[in-house]
């Protein structure tokens, strides 16, 4: 379907394959999904309530399930991913389901979680619409996801060993999205109370082709869909792992490798929700609150029509 | 572990939709399948997961001619 959209970035059948081969080898290089599975659900522990119904969205190998299983924090909870094998191995009821075409009814759940799921969808303010539709009001969106500066380091020395060597760059690490980019696709999406933070990590690898094979082996390679049909020559490869060793360095001849973890979190509109109050209600003067005389601002806020 | 005729969540298949139309599905117990009549497919439901993906979904035109 839209094979020939230019808008699409991601092939999302590669995705899937990628992600269910990693799962189904034994999920070796799983570390990373396993610790922001904890991260995210200790923030879903700090949210003062408990949920009747929810969802994991894109659950791979299950850490969020378990994870979010163990706040004791949802009454029903249900798994979803892409791959029908991987959803049969969850530990709840699970719909294999895309998370670009979300399969759930509007005002069906309560609480909706995703943990590093959401990098490799092509529409993410279309999905996080979809999400908001699906949540009853006052139902919590909390997600995980790998922000921009995630492998700086891989992408640059990449597309200079490329430039260097072949003239001429090609996609070899997916774009993703900014703090920045994340608050504002909530708020726009509709989300009520938007909040998105960043955690950076540095992980530590012997050398730059071990970490292309971690990444490999947790399902994340490479699935731009205009990526180029042939890998990359080894010369290139060889070029970018020797600048990589180079530049980033960390102790004990080990490289060092960024990833950035952004943590978002939204609710579902709601009038029992804290609400701003229209300009003009105050009841009080800030000027009495401080003690102080008040001095006008310049600015005279009058209607422009006389 | 799973015994071999695993049965779908009935209270999850009670909250879901046509992924591509969000319109309602049909459960038909005995197909095990989940069919959208405005997406004009019907997705199947294999070992108690609904597999709510189009590109694994049949599709109804034999039955549902014109649209």
């Amino acid at each position: 379907m839209n094979t020939h959209d230019p808008l699409l970035v991601f092939d999302r059948a590669l995705v899937r394959s990628h992600r269910e081969r990693a799962v189904l080898a034994g999920d070796k290089s799983d570390f990373l999904f396993a610790e922001v599975a904890a991260r995210l659900a200790d923030r879903l522990s700090d949210v003062k309530r408990s949920f009747a119904v929810g969802a994991d969205l894109g659950s791979r190998g299950g850490h969020m399930v378990r994870a979010t299983l163990a706040t004791g924090r949802v009454d029903r909870f249900y798994a979803m991913d892409p791959s029908p094998a991987l959803s049969a191995c969850l530990p709840v009821p699970a719909v294999a389901a895309d998370e670009e075409a979300l399969p759930f009814a509007d005002a069906s759940l309560d609480l909706a979680v995703s943990s590093l799921a959401l990098h490799w969808v092509n529409d993410l303010p279309g999905a996080l619409v979809q999400i908001r539709r699906a949540l009853r009001p006052d139902g919590l969106f909390l997600a995980a996801m790998f922000g921009g500066e995630t492998l700086w380091e891989l992408r640059q020395v990449l597309m200079e060993a490329e430039l260097a060597i072949s003239g001429g760059v090609s996609a070899r690490v997916s774009p993703m999205a900014d703090l920045r980019d994340a608050a504002g696709l909530l708020q726009r999406a509709g989300f009520a109370l938007p909040v998105a933070d960043r955690d950076p990590l540095t992980v530590s690898y012997s050398d730059a082709w071990a970490l292309m094979r971690e990444l490999r082996d947790m399902g994340e390679g490479n699935s731009i869909r205009l990526r180029p049909r042939r890998p990359l020559r080894r010369a290139i490869l060889a070029e970018a792992v020797r600048l990589y060793q180079k530049r980033h360095l960390f102790a004990a001849a080990r490289v060092r490798a960024s990833f950035e973890v952004l943590y978002i979190s939204g609710w579902a509109p709601s009038a029992t929700q804290q609400q701003p109050l229209r300009p003009g209600q105050a009841t009080t003067r800030l000027a009495d609150a401080l003690g102080v005389a008040e001095r006008p601002a310049g600015d005279i806020a009058v209607p422009r029509s006389e | 572990m799973s015994e071999p005729d695993r049965k779908a969540d009935p209270k999850l298949l009670e909250i879901l939709v046509c992924p591509l139309t969000k319109g309602p599905l049909r459960y038909d117990a005995a197909a095990q399948e989940l069919i959208s009549e405005r997406a004009g497919l019907a997705y199947p439901i294999r070992d108690g997961i609904p597999i709510m993906l189009a590109d694994e979904a049949r599709s109804l035109e034999d039955d549902a001619p014109g649209s």
